[in-house]
């Protein structure tokens, strides 16, 4: 039997690199992608828990953010396609025309 | 061997997000990225977890990891050349400790807490996806509305933003 401490610690290493990622890439799909692998790391911890306090509620939270991220994508890409188009590169550093 | 699936589907997962941060071509990234989220769905069959495996599968790579590669084929990206930003070392190795001292904290809890109503047994007599949806469709059917929604919200924003933009006025662009 595998402890739930093995599932959590999976889901905090998944977590931390993604937080890395985020911080420390330029390129914003790969930036997007870190966050999808932090939702996948939280989606681990729900499933975990659900599985091991015997309730469903955490699979159906895990499902929920699936959807979440699904939108988030959508939104993300269509981002990354307008700048694009307006000959920005997608590094995360030039992109800051909404900053004042 | 529950032991051995259990440490091949964790120890792929992590190998393959290491990677999802350290590949330079955006390509080679969301390929990692595809590695990574079929072994945490692997992580969701050994948790009973079946319905969740294959939304997992069909959601995240069929639908969101073929969007960003489409959008990475799409925009035709070259790789920089310098692709971590140059403070990263500074918080690399504190954050690296910090992670491994949560790791510690995390190994030693018990995590144990109130048992609910659907314990392995249960899920199983009747399959888990039958078990999610009574429950979702029970206790969770306002939060089922809402994501609804919210993915409608989410397609009309994509197709407004990703339009090309055209001129208010035709006839007062012209003169």
């Amino acid at each position: 039997m595998i402890p739930l401490s093995a599932y959590t610690a999976v889901s905090a290493v998944l977590f931390t690199t993604g937080l890395l990622g985020v911080l420390v890439r330029r390129n914003f799909i790969i930036v997007l992608m870190s966050v999808e692998m932090m939702l996948n790391a939280a989606n681990i911890n729900l499933v975990a828990f659900s599985h091991y306090l015997e309730s469903m509620s955490g699979q159906l939270v895990a499902l929920f953010v699936i959807a979440i991220a699904a939108g988030e994508a959508a939104v993300g890409l269509a981002i990354i396609i307008v700048v694009f188009r307006g000959k920005i590169s997608t590094n995360v550093d030039e992109m800051n025309l909404l900053k004042w | 061997m529950v032991l051995v699936f259990f440490a091949y589907f964790a120890l792929v997962s992590i190998a393959a997000g290491i990677l999802v941060v350290a590949l330079r071509h955006p390509v080679h990234c969301a390929l990692a990225l595809l590695a990574l989220l079929l072994h945490v769905s692997g992580l969701f069959i050994l948790l009973n977890a079946e319905f969740l495996w294959a939304v997992q599968v069909i959601v995240y790579v069929g639908a969101i990891l073929v969007l960003y590669l489409f959008v990475l084929m799409l925009m035709n990206l070259k790789t920089d050349e310098r692709y971590f930003h140059p403070s990263a070392l500074y918080f690399v190795g504190p954050s690296v400790l910090g992670a491994v001292y949560v790791l510690y904290l995390l190994l030693q809890s018990p995590f144990d807490g109130a048992k609910g109503t659907a314990p392995a047994s249960v899920v199983l007599q009747d399959g888990d996806t039958y078990a999610v949806g009574i429950k979702m469709f029970s206790d969770h059917i306002l939060q089922f509305e809402i994501v609804g929604i919210f993915l409608l919200g989410a397609i009309i924003g994509a197709i407004v933003l990703a339009k090309t933009p055209k001129a208010l006025d035709p006839e007062k662009e012209r003169s």
